[in-house]
């Protein structure tokens, strides 16, 4: 035990026994459904998490200084039709660019919550919410009920899908995993070493108390929404060489994914608490529970959403219960003085 | 003669009133555009077609001013239209099929409750597992069928008028508005809702039982939702998997652009009740001018950011004016004084 609590946080712990759990449940699966473990599988499963990890990053900084983003379906949605269809005008045009503009078009939409949440001091679920609508209106106004279509866009996009970055063994790991294992690492590396991302914490665990000892706040949480925008018109344009085929309601339903897979992954919505390693742990249980349980003829597929809804809630629950004992012992043994050396004589007397 | 006006003022300045003006003039830009607005069919007609919102709005809006938020009262009504609908198409006699949806209802509210009340779970993220998770039990029901066959006198209560023009859901939601009414403004329950949503701490050691509130009103919710599920269901005559998925979003929107703060503790259900009549008014004008549902949505979504924002920045003027007339104050406090 005393070992185990030098080396580990709680948090660590945390993210150790999601990892177990996420291989335990690879390993039910394998039982259970025929043809599970092959690299078709891994390919299926693993292009699927880097759409929804990409957007749960985003997810995760905002609900890391108390806030959150209900808007990352619509945007998703916007950025995936809209660039899909300047793809279609512009064939020629340069993938970096088209890149580029779905990342642009993100943290625009992203920006226009942050203006209204840090400086409107309108609360995020609010602004969010009508934002949610907001989107998906103009989408539905700006396409004129017309689809994109994967026939009408260039080869180079459809082939993006199943481009390779290396493999391993068997497995061929595709360059939207590897974008996605990018942006959770970048993540990562933002919120434990630069200040920006210390002062995430700062502004989740107490507002009043960041803003106080002069924390830019406003900008800060201005930033952590243009940022979510930004990485929802990355992950629309993934969705774009995933599917191809991008009609008004694309991507309905992944706010709540991705407030799901941030909150499997620990990452508290009162703020202040959670990393985006965990958050990206989250994003592949659930994914890869919805994208298994589809195969598993044992179970009819039905049963998906409500078995999710079950786990969302005990990750939940065992976080309250559990979590919250840990960090006090973990508190109580660091605040434990070392023993004088008198005291120490004292008790060999 | 000030003093006795004070009280007018005050209320003219409050956010209902801001409602009503922007009820009047959403009324006055229908009754131009669409002829025939105000005939009685369109009136009952605009309250119809969404009336299972509105009915759930209600418990919606305790809720929220207690401080929490039920995400799941869509997929509650889902659950419960599927559930009645699957056990009828199994034969089992409809009156029975009713009470174990409305039951069913019952559950899904206690569970929500207990996490948020006795585990102290967030209830955004307790609701956000039961959105997901009740849908999910409604699509095992119905898979990805739909299933409608209901008997006569269901339908008929769903789609016909039962007294004068009245349908059966209108004649609920009027019920409903009055209790909820007397309940949140007129009793001694109402007033704990709103203590404990300013401060469910203070409310704990004052000795209000705030548990069992909270789960008085996770519970009620989930009766009600299901309620309004099954009269959802008998109104369209047939049910799926998809039924009432994303409402929630609009009947959230009803309450918080009703002036009910998402933090709890303030917000009146008159508030929330003109709110009701904006958003009908809107959508039915906005039908009749051609203009599609998501559309619809996007302006009540615009709509819902302005109701915070306007009075937020109203706030930031009136502050800024007091410091300037405070600093002025100061000067001429500090000029010496002429002796009269």
């Amino acid at each position: 035990m005393n070992w185990l609590r030098r080396r580990f946080q709680p948090e660590q712990i945390r993210e150790l026994v999601l990892v177990l759990l996420i291989f335990a449940l690879i390993g039910l699966f394998a039982t259970q459904i025929p043809n599970y473990f092959t690299a078709r599988t891994f390919n299926r499963i693993s292009t699927s998490v880097a759409v929804i990890a990409v957007v749960a990053m985003g997810q995760t900084l905002v609900v890391l200084t108390r806030n959150i983003d209900l808007s990352v379906g619509s945007i998703v949605g916007v950025t995936a039709y809209v660039s899909g269809r300047v793809i279609m005008a512009y064939p020629e045009m340069s993938p970096l660019l088209i890149v580029l503009v779905a990342v642009l078009l993100g943290a625009f939409l992203g920006a226009f919550n942050g203006v209204m949440v840090a400086y409107g001091r309108v609360p995020a679920i609010i602004v969010t919410l009508g934002t949610l609508a907001m989107y998906r209106a103009l989408l539905v106004e700006f396409s004129g009920a017309k689809s994109v279509i994967t026939n009408l866009l260039p080869q180079w996009i459809i082939d993006l899908s199943r481009l390779n970055a290396f493999t391993v063994g068997e497995l061929q790991v595709r360059l939207l995993v590897v974008i996605a294992v990018v942006v959770v690492i970048l993540a990562q590396l933002v919120v434990t070493y630069l200040p920006f991302g210390r002062r995430l914490y700062a502004i989740g665990s107490n507002p009043e108390a960041a803003r106080i000892a002069g924390f830019p706040a406003q900008r800060i949480v201005f930033t952590t929404f243009v940022i979510s925008g930004a990485l929802s018109g990355l992950a629309g344009f993934m969705f774009l060489a995933r599917f191809g085929n991008i009609t008004v309601v694309a991507a309905q339903g992944m706010e709540l994914e991705s407030v799901a897979a941030v909150v499997v992954g620990g990452v508290s919505t009162f703020g202040g608490i959670g990393t985006p390693v965990g958050a990206f742990l989250g994003a592949v249980l659930i994914d890869m529970l919805q994208q298994s349980l589809i195969r598993w003829l044992a179970i009819s597929e039905f049963w998906r959403d409500a078995l999710l809804g079950l786990l969302i809630l005990l990750a939940v629950a065992t976080d309250a219960v559990i979590m919250s004992r840990l960090r006090a012992l973990w508190a109580r043994h660091e605040l434990r003085v070392e023993p004088t050396p008198v005291q120490k004589e004292a008790g060999h007397a | 003669m000030r003093n006795r006006l004070a009280p007018l003022v005050d209320a003219l300045k409050s956010w209902e009133a801001v409602l009503v003006l922007i009820l009047l003039a959403v009324i006055a830009v229908n009754s131009r555009i669409a002829p025939g607005y105000f005939s009685v069919g369109n009136q009952v007609n605009l309250f119809v077609l969404s009336i299972e919102k509105i009915i759930v709005a209600l418990v919606m809006t305790l809720i929220i001013i207690n401080a929490e938020i039920d995400l799941s009262v869509a997929s509650v009504m889902g659950l419960a239209a599927c559930l009645m609908a699957y056990l009828y198409a199994n034969g089992v006699p409809m009156p029975a099929a009713l009470l174990i949806a409305l039951l069913t209802g019952l559950l899904a509210g206690l569970w929500n409750g207990f996490w948020v009340s006795y585990v102290r779970l967030p209830s955004l993220v307790v609701t956000l597992a039961g959105l997901i998770g009740f849908r999910g039990l409604a699509l095992v029901f119905v898979e990805d069928r739909s299933i409608g066959n209901f008997p006569e006198w269901l339908n008929r209560l769903g789609q016909r008028p039962l007294v004068g023009p009245f349908p059966l859901a209108l004649l609920v939601f009027f019920v409903g508005a009055i209790l909820t009414v007397i309940i949140l403004h007129f009793s001694g329950f109402g007033r704990l809702v709103y203590v404990i949503g300013n401060s469910a701490e203070v409310a704990r050691y004052s000795g209000v039982q705030v548990r069992r509130i909270k789960m008085t009103l996770f519970t009620v919710s989930g009766v009600v939702a299901a309620l309004a599920g099954l009269l959802y269901a008998a109104r369209l005559g047939a049910v799926r998997g998809s039924t009432a998925q994303g409402f929630e979003l609009d009947i959230i929107t009803m309450v918080l652009l009703g002036g009910v703060s998402i933090f709890g503790g303030s917000g009146t259900l008159w508030g929330v009740l003109l709110s009701i009549l904006i958003i009908l008014n809107l959508r039915n004008g906005m039908g009749l001018a051609g203009f599609s549902a998501h559309v619809q949505t996007g302006v009540i979504g615009f709509l819902l950011i302005l109701s915070v924002l306007i009075p937020n920045l109203a706030a930031a003027v009136r502050e800024r004016l007091r410091l300037r007339r405070l600093a002025r104050g100061e000067r001429l406090a500090t000029t010496p004084e002429t002796p009269v």
